[in-house]
């Protein structure tokens, strides 16, 4: 077992609405993040996938308020750090983020080397252009840019070279964790193999020690990560390895994505995509018993009263929130 | 398969140009095709291999540099706005990004309603209208009281898209051309759309054209497959034929290029 690097203990965030009312979107989430390990989260729109990780940095702001847990990087808890320190010594250096929408986080009226000034300039204020410059070619040779994308402005780069570009500039500071927030939905698949293989090499490479990708494509997924979590209604409802989750999901959840992959390989045609009816519960009042119940196919009467927690299977770090057990689960996969 | 296939939209020569001498991009480059009634076909390129200025073309929102398009073994005449509504008539769209597809300012009645004074339910009475957009709604599982007295943005971005379905159920045209349909909204909504999509194709027989960069969904819904590479189609055939033996090396590409998990996902090939 390797160090551990990102250990999170029930964390649990709301949202505040304007009405006052309280939206629970993480729910007392526990994960763990080895070095030279990388974790994916899948779940659909609006489970809560991308409120986990704008808690994970610990940077919260007004609607998202902190509740309860812990937050521990490296052996040090930032979740009763105040904001202003978390900007100064956490990000970037710590834990780095690659937003949804990386096309829009660059700005567009200055070049590429301002905003990497700017970056570093705020975590070592001593550091000169020259180094700067310096820094940024190698980061930018490891992600496979030329120099010359320095001196360029974001709206001459094309999607995939601004994403190279975000991602170059969010690991420049050598990161321990960075949490890639569907860093290729919005890119085609050839960029979006590029981006994948870049993630990778920079793991290899060391310069970042642990990875959290967040995606809704399990097939992505299973090809990045080595463990994957999948969420739903703000809960952990299933944990394991990726070969697990893909191949032997236990959650009825996990169960129903399997069915909406797409995947270009012989036999795909003959299968007929099973899509979940319905939709995700509200969070402004969850319902009460296991959250999926209205949806799932196998429900009984004790689901929708009893709050079921994250079961533990055998030591192995797989987990799964259902009231059923293995073998009933299993017993009826088959029959199905 | 070979029984008598009618073409319904057919293109000689497609191209279209812009900018002028050094500036000049040519992004669709001489292409010919031919879609059949009834058929679902894919066109599959890279971004900016000039998917959606083609799809633009055919819609006549642009007009083609050269080439001519065959409605119905006719040439396509959109020269005046009255004869482009009555094309539109026959050839619908559903866009990529069903968040700025619709009027922020319209409801959703409102929506539903245009669709139905364009087939010429002006003169129904309300009741019937109502029962109209009721069958829509419930046709892609959507609930017409809840719907009615709503915003379009107040919708998830599956649910937009699904009124989107509903838009074109009322409408039946003859060609339904999808420009990324599913590329904005997760994946277990997105087969919920191809399966709305599919029914659709099933209970009216209409045309299909679907333009997506993702290989493996244009294999699983469509009957022929059009492969383009900056502005040409390099490739093209029914789907099994150019999916599962491909012969050119950018379909390969393309297809290495997608997540796997039966088969190993190569990532030294970028």
């Amino acid at each position: 077992m390797g160090k551990v690097i990102l250990e999170v203990k029930d964390l649990t965030t709301k949202y505040v609405t304007r009405f006052k009312e309280d939206v629970y979107a993480v729910d007392h989430v526990s994960l763990k993040v080895e070095e030279g390990k990388s974790l994916g989260i899948a779940g659909e729109s609006g489970c809560g996938k991308s409120t986990l990780a704008l808690s994970l940095m610990g940077y919260y702001f007004p609607p998202l308020h902190y509740m309860s847990g812990e937050i521990i990087i490296d052996g040090r808890n930032i979740s009763t750090m105040k904001p202003d320190d978390i900007r100064k010594s956490i990000l970037g250096t710590e834990i780095a983020y690659i937003p949804q929408a990386a096309m829009n986080a660059l700005n567009p009226t200055q070049r590429v080397i301002r905003f990497i000034e700017d970056v570093i300039q705020a975590h070592y204020p001593e550091k000169t252009k020259k180094e700067i410059y310096e820094l940024a070619c190698y980061s930018f040779e490891t992600v496979g840019l030329s120099r010359e994308v320095l001196n360029k402005y974001p709206v001459e780069l094309s999607g995939g070279m601004k994403q190279r570009t975000v991602i170059a500039v969010s690991t420049i500071l050598f990161p321990k964790v960075l949490i890639a927030d569907e860093p290729s939905s919005a890119l085609d698949v050839t960029s979006q193999k590029m981006v994948i293989k870049m993630l990778r090499d920079l793991m290899e490479k060391g310069i970042i020690k642990s990875m959290i990708f967040i995606t809704h494509e399990l097939p992505l997924l299973y090809n990045v990560t080595d463990d994957i979590m999948v969420m739903y209604a703000g809960q952990i409802v299933e944990r394991g390895t990726a070969r697990e989750a893909v191949f032997d999901p236990l959650h009825p959840y996990s169960k129903g994505l399997m069915g909406s992959i797409i995947v270009p390989e012989e036999g795909l045609r003959s299968v007929k995509l099973t899509a979940i009816p319905g939709v995700p519960p509200n969070l402004k009042n969850p319902p009460a018993g296991c959250r999926f119940a209205e949806r799932c196919k196998y429900v009984r009467t004790e689901c929708r009263v009893l709050n079921v927690q994250l079961k533990e299977l055998d030591g192995s770090g797989r987990a799964y929130r259902c009231v059923y057990s293995e073998e009933e689960l299993r017993r009826a996969y088959k029959n199905a | 398969m070979r029984e008598e296939r009618i073409p319904i939209l057919r293109g000689e020569g497609v191209t279209k140009v812009f900018g002028f001498g050094r500036h000049k991009t040519v992004a669709v480059d001489h292409v010919d095709f031919t879609f059949y009634a009834g058929e679902l076909a894919s066109i599959v390129g890279e971004s900016g291999s000039g998917k959606t200025t083609l799809a633009k073309v055919l819609l006549g929102l642009i007009n083609e540099t050269e080439g001519t398009i065959y409605y119905h073994e006719q040439k396509r005449d959109i020269s005046t706005h009255r004869k482009k509504q009555e094309y539109w008539r026959g050839i619908q769209a559903i866009f990529q990004d069903p968040f700025s597809s619709y009027n922020i300012f319209n409801k959703i009645d409102s929506v539903l309603l245009d669709c139905i004074n364009m087939r010429g339910g002006r003169h129904l009475s309300r009741e019937k209208k109502t029962e109209l957009m009721a069958e829509a709604c419930s046709f892609v599982n959507l609930k017409y009281e809840e719907m009615t007295n709503k915003y379009p943005f107040e919708l998830s971005g599956g649910q937009q898209q699904r009124l989107m379905i509903a838009r074109i159920f009322l409408l039946k045209p003859k060609i339904l051309l999808a420009d990324e349909p599913t590329s904005m909204i997760d994946a277990c909504s997105r087969a919920t759309i191809l399966d709305y999509l599919m029914k659709l194709r099933d209970e009216t027989g209409m045309t299909m054209i679907f333009i997506t960069h993702d290989i493996g969904l244009a294999y699983y819904v469509s009957d022929s497959v059009y492969i383009m590479e900056k502005g040409k189609f390099v490739e093209s055939g029914s789907a099994d034929e150019v999916i599962l033996n491909p012969k050119q090396p950018y379909t390969k590409r393309l297809i290495s290029d997608v997540p796997k998990i039966y088969e190993e996902w190569d990532l030294s090939t970028v």
